[in-house]
């Protein structure tokens, strides 16, 4: 007979693995990577492979060479961490720049703190805020003539852009279609100016609708960014429509805020979290030298995660009961 | 639907028995019956080899205030008293006793009419308890006479008689309730007047619809009695979650269901109550399911205390060719066995047995906290936070951090997509816990 293997309980497992999450979340990545070749054309492939190949290369190598770990690139994290850098960097990044920021994310990012499940930012947004402060001229500029309804609405110019409104106008060719309805419908399938991944708003929530179905994450980090944004874009006077659908707040809320390993761990945690990225963010675009704050407000509130864990943690079944009978 | 507050999970039924019926095992040419049957303390010998027993008789008495008697399932002659492998490959002290040739049945010595029965006190249906050796037949095997003995200063209101089987692959509870629903209500009964409650729920899951409709019928003629359909989801034969999802109580954390006035007994408790009174037959011989995907012959079996697991493996057509493991009790709480020399003992529920491919864990990966087992816990406890505690032998703050509510289910590691060890080293930790006190 054969010797009977000996484990504690239990004794069966859901099938749940690291690289089905991962490879969900690289699925639900794909509209907007459709998205972003659409608009922006081959500049964007090669700003997308040389990302990702960066982030697949430089996790290898330190893994194999200063971490001497077993290759870790079939989890998927790097790809997702390179494809994640790729969408929030302009088409026309010169690729050299795209490749430091990728080897910053997760040489920096990452590896330096251990390898995924140990960093404390979001790597791709390390990578990306480093090339914004090292690169601000390149990091801010965008292809002109993207597409047929360009209307130079850039993450760059949130509100001004809104308000000019000019170029747009030319473009308004039937009178039953109002400005605003034009500008939105635009914003929403991607025809607008900005980093890769950030102009399809609509491939974006065909993702986040993915990640939900498939139980890959919950709704209580996007759901409470954008909500939060919204609504303190319309207490600060903005638009709030065109808050939500500029820069890179979507992009942000679905796929950038709800890495696992940098955003808390219960639900409550989790609402508090996003409520403070979407505050956050509108008041970097309201009052702050960037126009953009998405990324700012998500490595800022990344830092606070472990204090959030702290403090809002479940109720332990019956503890209330304790107190009450002690 | 009733069911329990946070947490828990929907692990695949596997429930391929439910629809067996429960078949008498024969008695085998030997039987090694393990002195250390329930929870307490190990019970003493008070036969010698050479005497002849009768089935019903006592051979060990019980070793403490928690513990409880054992009877010889048989008629037969003990040979020897020596030690015995458990399922878990320790070595305790066990009687052997060879079954006369001819002797096979239980028998039936004396019968209390339903009259004689009404006519008992609470004290005497606690003493036939105590000395039939009734113990918890869901696992725990907490002897039932210390817990139908209510403390002084609690009162008892509400018997929970626990069908939920929430285990995959287990349906000796299912099958019993299907076949003897009628001894299970009256079981039930005096169990409220052995604790002096005045209402009694049976709680099933509804993927056991048989066992509803058979346990509606016989509960229909008691007005205080009556049957819950829960929710199928793990753990909700949990004891805290049981009693939430029936009755709406929280029992605090730290303390017994009677803090909620709340008794909970396993359906096959129950009907070892009814057995002891009705029949003066004591727990000599319980229901096990022996399942798994490769076996031969899987079914609900009838079987005699102390039968070695081979002689029940053979009957279900042996151990398959690529066994990789075998469960005493179910796959998510029971415990894997080391040997199958080893005997059937009062707490046994079932032998799950499964094949090599999935008897070995996968590797182990890094935390990614995806809060999985956060969402999972049913009892609202932070497993991700417990294994890293545990990894750096922070004992107190595991304790601070609740970790003496984990009930132990299981759902944190079966939830766990890095497919960590959690459960293990937060049991790590509990043992650290106890040892220190």
């Amino acid at each position: 007979m054969n010797k009977l293997t000996i484990s504690l309980s239990p004794h069966i497992h859901s099938g749940d693995s690291i690289n089905r999450r991962m490879w969900n979340v690289v699925i639900a990545l794909l509209p907007a990577l459709a998205v972003a070749l659409w608009t922006f054309g081959l500049p964007a492939l090669w700003v997308t492979l040389v990302s990702v190949g960066s982030c697949l290369l430089a996790e290898w190598l330190i893994a194999r060479f200063l971490l001497h770990k077993p290759c870790t690139l079939s989890n998927g994290s790097a790809l997702i961490t390179g494809l994640l850098l790729a969408f929030n960097l302009p088409s026309i990044l010169p690729l050299w720049m795209v490749a430091i920021g990728a080897i910053v994310a997760i040489g920096i990012g990452k590896m330096s703190f251990g390898g995924l499940g140990c960093n404390i930012w979001n790597p791709a947004l390390v990578g990306r805020v480093f090339l914004l402060i090292s690169f601000p001229a390149a990091m801010t500029t965008w292809p002109t003539g993207v597409s047929s309804a360009f209307n130079g609405f850039t993450g760059a110019s949130t509100q001004s852009d809104a308000d000019t409104g000019a170029t747009l106008l030319t473009h308004l060719n039937s009178g039953d279609v109002s400005m605003a309805d034009y500008n939105v419908l635009d914003m929403a399938i991607g025809q607008m100016n900005g980093s890769l991944g950030e102009v399809g708003a609509f491939a974006i929530l065909i993702g986040l609708a993915y990640l939900l179905i498939t139980r890959t994450i919950t709704w209580h980090i996007p759901v409470s960014i954008l909500a939060s944004a919204a609504l303190f874009s319309w207490a600060f006077g903005g638009n709030p429509v065109l808050d939500l659908l500029a820069g890179g707040l979507m992009l942000g809320a679905v796929f950038m805020a709800t890495d696992y390993v940098t955003s808390p761990m219960t639900h409550s945690g989790q609402l508090l979290f996003g409520f403070m990225i979407g505050l956050i963010t509108i008041i970097i675009r309201k009052y702050g030298a960037y126009p953009e704050g998405v990324s700012f407000a998500i490595l800022l509130m990344n830092s606070f995660v472990p204090l959030i864990n702290r403090y809002f943690r479940p109720a332990i079944f019956g503890e209330k009961e304790r107190r009450q009978t002690a | 639907m009733k069911t329990f507050l946070k947490g828990g999970i929907h692990p695949p039924e596997y429930k391929i028995t439910a629809d067996s019926p429960i078949v008498r095992l024969p008695i085998p040419p030997e039987l090694r019956i393990m002195l250390s049957q329930c929870i307490g303390a190990p019970s003493k010998a008070i036969v010698k080899p050479g005497d002849h027993v009768s089935a019903g008789q006592i051979i060990a008495e019980a070793g403490g205030f928690v513990g409880a008697p054992i009877h010889s399932p048989v008629n037969g002659t003990v040979k020897k008293i020596e030690p015995t492998r458990t399922a878990q490959g320790i070595w305790q002290d066990s009687i052997v006793i060879a079954p006369d040739e001819e002797s096979v049945e239980n028998a039936p010595d004396q019968i209390r009419s339903d009259q004689e029965v009404d006519n008992l006190s609470p004290e005497d249906v606690i003493a036939i308890v105590g000395e039939a050796g009734i113990v918890g037949l869901g696992g725990a095997t907490f002897p039932t006479r210390v817990k139908l003995s209510v403390p002084k200063g609690k009162t008892a209101t509400t018997v929970l008689i626990n069908g939920a089987e929430c285990e995959p692959c287990l349906t000796c509870d299912d099958a019993l309730m299907r076949s003897e629903a009628d001894k299970i209500a009256k079981g039930t009964l005096l169990i409220m007047k052995a604790t002096g409650a005045t209402e009694g729920y049976i709680g099933i899951e509804e993927n056991k619809p048989r066992a509803i409709e058979a346990m509606k019928k016989a509960s229909e003629a008691y007005s205080n009695l009556s049957v819950v359909t829960l929710k199928k989801k793990y753990p909700q034969g949990g004891e805290k979650q049981l009693i939430y999802a029936i009755t709406g109580k929280t029992v605090p954390a730290g303390a017994l269901p009677i803090e909620t006035g709340c008794i909970v007994d396993n359906v096959a408790t129950a009907f070892a109550i009814y057995e002891a009174v009705y029949t003066g037959r004591p727990s000599t011989e319980r229901i096990l399911t022996v399942t798994g995907p490769e076996v031969t012959n899987p079914g609900n079996y009838l079987v005699k205390n102390g039968t070695p697991l081979s002689f029940i493996l053979e009957y279900a057509g042996g151990l398959p060719e690529d066994t990789g493991k075998v469960i005493a009790g179910g796959p998510m709480m029971g415990r894997a066995i080391s040997t199958i020399e080893a005997t059937a003992t009062k707490g046994l529920s079932g032998l799950v047995v499964l094949p090599q491919s999935v008897a070995l864990r996968k590797q182990e990966g890094p935390c990614i906290r995806c809060a999985k087992c956060v969402s999972v816990c049913p009892m609202g406890l932070e497993p991700y936070l417990m294994i890293l505690q545990a990894d750096m032998k922070m004992w107190d703050e595991m304790s601070q951090h609740g970790v003496m509510n984990c009930l132990e289910c299981g759902c944190c590691s079966y939830a766990c997509p890095s497919h960590r060890p959690i459960l293990d080293m937060i049991k790590l930790g509990k043992q650290e816990l106890r040892k220190k006190k």
